[in-house]
């Protein structure tokens, strides 16, 4: 199994993507975002930071990157693509995931373990996981808080496609404590907490995070 | 545009305002006067570098000397001292000392290690975010400079009284600033200090820790060597920000002339930073560059000159050549400039293009702006005309040097004859008042703006006593830090306070189960034309050079930071010292919280009743007097030893060193950690057992406490059995009863309800606010 984790500028979680991609078992392909080759990988995983610094708004330049086309083309087509943090606001971006990622509603970076719900355990990221277990794992963003209109968000919460929520406080003010959402066929996951600072006893403050990358080497086994 | 469109006064030759300063009217007019004092140059400095020139200096020639030359850049006042340090037995961990960037250590494996603090204290005061940010960032690049990858940082703050306005101003400000800078780069930071004290007030000090690894082969040194070798300019364009940032270029006088156009503190951009890291690590890897060094205080005057310095020929600039953001820059002000983000690199003629692509393709914008020559001059033209014609040791390594006069405080027999209280009427009360005063209460409302976890090889970060990074995934080699400077004990004994502190950083890196290994320090003091203040310096300096001894460490170099004093008040003298340790096996790490119930807490070393200095004389009875605690090296040195091994043995389940606020301090914020309590029983009197602060002692737990007391009965550390973990609250048999919940809301609420409550407010955007998708 192979699994592409891209590297735009100022990404910044992109050696530890590839440390959880590792630890669950598949190959880790550095992706670079200005190359039009996804190196028939079998997943995608955007990780963490402030690509191209933050500027215009978090995500919005690294969404028109070369290689991004062909990640929308790819996710259309049932590729899984995993969005942490900088990547899920890379994701809303390029339309793959509704939504925005806004400013922190306290307005400062938050960086705190943090209690997550898992309410989809079927997605192609999610399935090494329980309905209903609760889960710890970091959280570290300035921009997290989830926003979408009511009518956006009442059809999303009807369609299930809530993956994860934030339990035991909200960080950053997300509307209705959303943490991560999916797309309409469950295989393209945005996530504001980092589960690749989940993966080791030694380092993380549990190893639920790893679960992410385990569901999905099942999900390409089915697939 | 002709040469003399757009000149500033730092430009034009004395008296003829339309005519670029050139070597040649120097030597035409030799006579004319020149605004040396206004440079903060002295008289005799100013003749020196007429004598070394042999003529009067062209006017840009002037101002790269005056900068150069300043306290920051050449160390003046504070050399003569720092020589201490150099006169330390030769380490054989050391791979590069004092001199270079930063020092390199090495930690086994093939591993080595670079580490250095440095302030940014007056910016952080004027403008506290992009202060505090650009000290993250011009620390980083010099980790980088040696070829290393930046893996952490650290940050050691100090502020005015907590509640005083000014510093509601300042804190918030320099927190964001360090966590946004440092934050947007990729690097965890890892620990460090918070402290008040009205001494600060309108000094805050800031001081920024960078570590990076490297393999011992992949060592940068900041020379130019190799005639014809390119000189290339590469990052950000250059800007009017940060002009004289280091001297006083920004001084009222020349401020006076006109309006101030540009603010003298730097404006970072971590992207630009990140980048540029990326770009390095790439040419160094592929051998592309013979010698390197960024570009920070005093800019292209001092990375040239250095670099030039350093080699064995000569240099020639080319100043057009520079990439400017604003094409009004005049020479001197490009020569002066701060702008961060910028580094300049030596390359063969051959390596040239392969450089430039990597620079390409991270999108870092790079220039050769000259050449390394066979002379002895360092040269810089500008429009076709030579405007710097010097040798290069003259700017970068001849500064001037004083032996500046010294005093004992006079107010200091009386000080230390003032002994502090040493009863407590209500320990419960005074426990509580210490824990949530502003230096012992919980500092997450800070910490919490900080990433700890990217990279994914921090072990353990605040709060705990170090950090401690894993730098091998294969061996599990890792290593650990600690940055200490209570500055209440340097007031009261400066030459005893900074070996305290050292110990204090020492032990903290020891509990974490860390061999220690290196030093380095960030010395902060008011002003060394102030003869107490250099006694006072002095006493530090060589105060630290004998802990160093005793202890067996080299120091691997520093930084020192003057003038930190408002009108004829100095801040108290604020030695912050870091302390590095290696860990053969990061997995043996010792954290500071309880898990586990039913285990022992013992506590090693020896209390007696010291309370100069203390939090609980300072918090409770508003007391700085008497001696700090009794400095026994042998003591820690034997704790250390025998910290070290009991957590190779796996026999410790937590430390926690006992230092500022003393037993009470060190168990709350172990109980706190995982909300484990604890009944105790303290022997001896109960005010010098909970809030004395007699040094080389630390309290742990374990589930062997006959193995623990036997290896340090073998060690000679005395050991105190307290009791045991578990329960709801921390029981003191006889004295007092603590239940966690009532602590933990004593120790948490003190930094929200003064600098603001950051939770957020949970709920819904309101319909209507938001387009629709």
């Amino acid at each position: 199994m192979r699994i592409g984790v891209i590297t735009f500028p100022g990404s910044l979680d992109d050696v530890d993507a590839a440390r959880a991609v590792r630890l669950a078992g598949a190959e880790p392909v550095s992706l670079w975002h200005g190359d039009h080759d996804l190196k028939d990988v079998d997943a995608v995983v955007l990780p963490g930071g402030f690509s191209y610094g933050d500027y215009l708004r978090a995500g919005a330049i690294a969404a028109r990157s070369p290689l991004m086309a062909d990640v929308v083309a790819a996710a259309h087509g049932g590729l899984p693509v995993l969005g942490i943090c900088n990547g899920f606001q890379v994701l809303c971006e390029a339309g793959l995931l509704p939504g925005a990622l806004t400013r922190n509603s306290h307005l400062h970076f938050r960086n705190r373990d943090q209690g997550l719900l898992v309410e989809r355990a079927d997605t192609a990221w999610t399935t090494s996981f329980e309905q209903g277990q609760r889960i710890v794992v970091p959280v570290k963003n300035g921009e997290g808080r989830y926003v979408a209109a009511d009518a956006d968000l009442d059809r999303l919460e009807g369609e299930g496609r809530v993956v994860v929520r934030y339990v035991d406080g909200n960080p950053n003010g997300s509307s209705r404590d959303i943490a991560g959402v999916t797309s309409a066929d469950g295989r393209v996951v945005g996530l504001m907490p980092h589960p690749e600072h989940a993966v080791e006893a030694l380092t993380g403050p549990s190893v639920d995070g790893l679960g992410f990358f385990t569901s999905v080497l099942t999900a390409m086994v089915a697939a | 545009m002709s040469a003399t469109e757009g000149l500033s006064e730092l430009d034009t030759a004395p008296g003829r305002t339309n005519r670029l300063d050139t070597v040649e009217l120097a030597a035409q007019h030799p006579d004319d006067e020149q605004p040396y004092a206004e440079l903060g140059l002295k008289e005799d400095e100013y003749a020196r570098i007429r004598e070394i020139l042999g003529r009067r200096p062209t006017t840009a020639e002037l101002a790269m000397y005056s900068v150069m030359w300043s306290e920051h850049c050449s160390y003046k006042s504070s050399k003569v001292h720092l020589s201490r340090f150099g006169d330390l037995p030769k380490s054989d961990a050391l791979l590069v000392g004092m001199g270079e960037n930063a020092g390199v250590v090495d930690v086994g494996e093939g591993w080595a290690v670079t580490f250095k603090v440095e302030s940014h204290n007056h910016p952080s005061y004027v403008e506290p975010y992009q202060g505090a940010a650009t000290g993250v960032g011009g620390i980083v690049r010099d980790i980088l400079t040696m070829g290393a990858r930046p893996i952490a940082v650290m940050d050691s703050l100090r502020f005015g009284a907590a509640d005083a306005p000014d510093t509601a101003r300042v804190l918030p400000g320099v927190v964001a600033g360090v966590g946004g800078y440092g934050n947007c780069l990729g690097l965890p930071n890892i620990g460090g200090e918070l402290l008040f004290d009205e001494t600060y007030a309108g000094n805050p000090l800031v001081n920024a820790l960078c570590v990076g690894v490297l393999r011992h082969e992949e060592l940068q040194l900041a020379k130019a060597e190799g005639t014809g070798n390119k000189v290339v300019l590469f990052g950000a364009r250059t800007g009017g920000d940060g002009i004289g940032g280091v001297s006083v270029l920004a001084s009222e006088t020349f401020d006076a002339e006109g309006p101030a156009k540009r603010p003298a503190v730097q404006v970072g951009d971590p992207f630009t930073e990140k980048l540029l890291i990326e770009a390095c690590l790439e040419i160094f890897a592929a051998g592309l560059v013979t010698g390197i060094q960024d570009l920070g205080g005093a800019g292209i005057s001092c990375a040239t000159s250095e670099l030039a310095a350093a080699g064995s020929g000569g240099m020639a600039i080319d100043l057009d050549a520079v990439p400017l953001r604003d094409s009004t820059l005049t020479p001197a002000e490009i020569l002066m400039s701060e702008s961060q983000e910028r580094m300049c690199a030596i390359v063969e003629p051959g390596k040239v293009a392969d450089f430039l692509a990597v620079c390409a393709k991270w999108d870092v914008l790079a220039t050769v702006i000259g050449e390394v020559t066979d002379g002895e001059r360092l040269t810089i033209d500008w429009h076709g005309e030579r405007i710097v014609d010097v040798p290069p040791r003259t700017v970068a390594l001849e500064g001037p040097r004083y032996e500046r006069p010294m005093a004992r405080p006079a107010d200091l027999d009386a000080l230390q004859a003032d002994a502090p209280p040493s009863s407590s009427a209500d320990l419960r009360a005074d426990w509580l008042a210490v824990v949530s005063s502003p230096d012992g209460a919980d500092k997450s409302w800070v910490t919490e703006q900080y990433d700890r976890y990217v990279r994914g090889n921090t072990v353990l970060a605040q709060p705990e006593d170090a950090g401690v990074l894993r730098i091998d995934e294969s061996s599990n080699l890792g290593i650990a830090l600690s940055l200490d400077g209570n500055a209440r004990y340097a007031r009261l004994d400066p030459y005893v306070g900074a070996q305290l502190n050292l110990a204090e950083a020492y032990r903290n890196v020891a509990v974490s189960g860390a061999k220690p290994l290196a030093v380095t320090n960030c010395l902060n003091f008011g002003s060394p034309e102030n003869p107490e203040v250099m006694w006072q310096f002095a006493e530090a300096v060589r105060g630290l050079a004998d802990g160093c001894r005793e202890l067996g460490l080299p120091v691997t170099g520093g930084n020192v930071s003057l003038y930190n004093q408002t009108g004829d008040v100095a801040i108290n003298p604020t030695p912050v010292i870091g302390v590095l340790g290696v860990h053969a096996d990061v997995t043996r790490r010792v954290p500071t919280g309880w898990r586990a119930d039913g285990e022992s807490v013992l506590l090693l070393g020896e209390t007696r009743p010291e309370f100069g200095g203390s939090a609980w004389a300072a918090v409770v009875h508003g007391h700085l007097g008497g001696l700090p605690p009794r400095l026994d090296l042998a003591a820690e040195r034997a704790l250390g030893e025998l910290l070290v091994s009991l957590s190779a043995d796996g026999l410790v389940s937590s430390a926690h060193d006992l230092a500022d606020g003393g037993l009470a301090q060190a168990l709350t914020e172990s109980a706190l950690r995982y909300g484990t309590g604890a009944r105790l029983s303290v022997p001896g009197d109960p005010t010098a057992s909970l809030f004395g602060e007699s040094v080389a002692r630390v309290v742990l737990t374990t589930a062997d406490p006959a193995a623990v007391r036997a290896a340090a009965d073998a060690a000679g550390v005395p050991v105190t059995e307290l009791g045991t973990t578990g329960g709801d609250a921390l029981v003191l048999e006889g004295l007092l009863e603590l239940p966690l919940d009532e602590l933990r809301a004593a120790w948490t609420a003190t930094l929200p309800a003064l600098f603001g409550n950051p939770e957020a407010t949970v709920g819904s955007i309101p319909a209507g606010t938001v387009p629709t998708s």
